[in-house]
């Protein structure tokens, strides 16, 4: 086990700069999540530190050595692929122990380490068979079971849960989960799914264009994007943009959105925002649960407007609202019992304690 | 009660159905007739090779129905065996045979892998290149390389004329460029995580190839094995320029020559050398048919 350092990390096909200089420090035992949307440098980074990919530029240390001319087979990590790369002409039990077996161990220990990845993983009794006779999940299972037999210094995953359907997702994802904290190994993860980032990593790491856009926590991440793009990415539905500008009317900050909307600033934000006074192309974030129907009663930081519901989208113990302010669709979260119909006006809330406020301009959250 | 059920179809289902059925008998009525008139056109010379090499010489001359044997006998077979110069034929054949189809394993499953899977300058060309070669007819090449031989003949003090481990040489420059072609082909459809995950789990390039791609690509090795040994057990040209003695020829040849003495064709025995020299690709494909095609087809399809 060891920690990773990525050091102004570069990776250049050609003319195309997939990765414009990283820095990531990976600590030990740490869950790191690599996400971002397709073409985001996620996977040349995950394949740089494999040594699957020459890096153009900069250094990638594992435990301490740096790697960048060590060939994956000595830089003792597992890989886990999206497509499992299971060898179809070998058992379940072959494919667990191939690395060990070039590695000369003996039978004994090779026997052992996977009896014990078998009944980590609940496989022990597919270990006969080939890999066309198992489930995707199981095939999964058995990828992660190679990579660890190993016992590496680092597990990298590439999009592993990509190929199982939703439900099943779900649940390798509570797996993978269940397995780190039982063998602790240092992980990397990539995937495009912001769910499967949350949910499974210690520190999420938000990539765009190849660059990293933000490292958190999930719960940082959420709740402190750093930019428009993070703010944007994490989250599901996705957190509202409303063009607006900051205006000062009678010693009060308030953000005009049109002529009939104007949302007051919470004090405690006031101080924040008032050096953007005058500012007239910033964007009012706000995740769809701050977006709710009006309660009775008037809460600080929380104004109430008028919406027409365009769509409703009732998912039980939620219901989702999409009215169009200035033409933009935007999505709200209310109550099953508020009583949004399709096409029906609705008195919402917007909860401006948990605002954002963006600069359209960088794409910096002021 | 059948009738009963039937009768209780929609009248518009019933007929969408009878149409699609239609189609399809008709379909199938198609294919048939095709097969057939297929089926003649290429078992008609094996047959007819069949029923000439029952027959004795003065059968095959007479003017009688030349479909039926009205005599038949074992003869042409008896003396054919019998004779050691066919079966040094078959001899030479066989070992020659054999030996590319090794020969040509050995050198097109390695380079296919590495112009397939190791990246490096030029392999693209190369690749294409390899391919190219094959394009080239020997009808174009046996007269250069007849001169080279002699050229090197002069040089060396070394014949390769007349020498049937000539031909060792010469069917690789066939076998070679097309088998690696097939391999490239079929190497290209193993997802690129396979050897990914080989190389990560420790194996070396080597290891790869004999631990990973060739037991995964048997059936594109097989199908490449089967074409190889096809085209040197019927290969025709290069034989008959570069070999002339009798020890030294391998069956299509041997056959051609022996048995045609000026304008004498003893036909009874051509026909029972050519039916028993057809044996031997035909056993193999008839055992690894399923292979062949596998392997020719593996491109295709993502499986």
């Amino acid at each position: 086990m060891a920690e990773v350092h990525i050091r102004k990390v570069v990776k250049k096909y050609d003319e195309v700069l997939a990765v414009r200089g990283i820095d990531l420090d990976i600590r030990d035992h740490e869950f790191v999540v690599l996400v971002g949307p397709s073409g985001c440098g996620k996977t040349t980074t995950l394949r740089m530190i494999a040594g699957l990919e020459d890096i153009t530029d900069g250094e990638i240390a594992i435990g301490g050595d740096v790697v960048n001319d060590v060939p994956p087979k000595d830089r003792d990590i597992a890989m886990v692929f999206q497509n499992y790369a299971l060898y179809p002409h070998m058992s379940v039990h072959e494919n667990m122990s191939f690395g060990l077996r070039l590695k000369k161990f003996p039978k004994d220990e090779i026997n052992r380490r996977v009896d014990e990845a078998a009944r980590i993983l609940d496989i022990t009794e597919l270990l006969d068979r080939k890999p066309k006779q198992l489930s995707g999940g199981q095939r999964q299972r058995v990828a992660m079971g190679r990579a660890i037999v190993r016992n590496p210094k680092v597990f990298l995953f590439d999009e592993p849960l990509s190929n199982l359907d939703a439900k099943l997702r779900v649940q390798m994802r509570i797996e993978i989960k269940k397995v780190h904290q039982k063998v602790r190994t240092t992980t990397v993860y990539v995937t495009h799914d912001q769910v499967e980032a949350m949910t499974l990593a210690d520190r999420v790491v938000v990539m765009n264009h190849g660059v990293i856009e933000q490292v958190g926590t999930p719960t940082e991440l959420y709740h402190h994007p750093r930019t428009r793009f993070v703010a944007g990415f994490i989250g599901s539905p996705a957190m509202n943009f409303i063009p607006c500008t900051i205006q000062e009317s009678g010693g009060q900050l308030a953000l005009r959105v049109n002529d009939q909307i104007s949302f007051p600033v919470p004090p405690a934000r006031a101080q924040k925002y008032s050096q953007h006074k005058g500012n007239g192309s910033v964007l009012l974030g706000l995740r769809p649960e701050h977006l709710t129907e009006a309660k009775s009663q008037p809460e600080p930081g929380i104004v109430p407007f008028d919406a027409n519901l365009e769509v409703t989208e009732p998912m039980g113990m939620e219901t989702f609202v999409y009215f169009p302010i200035n033409g933009d669709t935007i999505c709200g979260r209310v109550n099953p019992t508020a009583g949004a119909k399709d096409g029906a006006p609705l008195k919402m809330a917007a909860d401006l304690n948990n605002m954002h406020l963006i600069d359209a301009k960088t794409g910096l959250v002021l | 009660m059948t009738a009963t059920a039937t009768s209780s179809v929609p009248s518009s289902a019933k007929k969408g159905y009878g149409s699609m059925s239609r189609d399809r008998q008709w379909a199938l009525r198609w294919s048939y007739f095709f097969l057939v008139l297929f089926v003649i056109f290429f078992l008609t010379p094996p047959l007819y090779m069949l029923i000439t090499s029952l027959k004795t010489s003065q059968e095959i001359s007479a003017i009688t129905n030349p479909w039926w044997v009205f005599n038949p006998t074992l003869d042409n077979y008896k003396e054919l065996l019998g004779s050691g110069t066919f079966l040094t034929f078959f001899r030479n054949s066989a070992v020659v045979s054999i030996s590319v189809v090794i020969i040509t394993m050995l050198i097109a499953v390695p380079s296919a892998f590495a112009l397939s899977r190791m990246r490096f300058w030029g392999s693209g060309a190369l690749a294409t290149g390899v391919f190219l070669t094959y394009l080239i007819p020997e009808t174009l090449l046996f007269i250069p390389l007849f001169k080279m031989m002699a050229v090197f003949n002069e040089y060396t003090g070394i014949e390769l004329i007349n020498r049937w481990w000539v031909l060792l040489i010469l069917y690789p420059t066939l076998t070679v460029p097309f088998c690696t072609w097939i391999m490239i082909g079929y190497f290209a459809s193993i997802p690129k995580e396979l050897d990914e995950a080989a190389l990560i789990d420790g194996a070396t390039w080597m290891q790869t190839l004999t631990k990973i791609f060739i037991p995964v690509a048997l059936p594109g090795i097989i199908a490449a094995t089967i074409f190889a040994f096809t085209v040197s057990w019927a290969q025709f040209l290069y034989p008959l320029a570069f070999t002339t003695s009798e020890s030294q020829l391998v069956l299509p040849v041997g056959i051609i020559t022996t048995l045609i003495k000026g304008d004498v064709f003893n036909w009874g025995q051509i026909m029972t050398g050519a039916l028993l020299g057809a044996a031997p690709p035909l056993i193999i494909y008839a055992f690894l048919m399923d292979y062949y095609i596998a392997g020719l087809t593996a491109g295709a399809t993502k499986g």
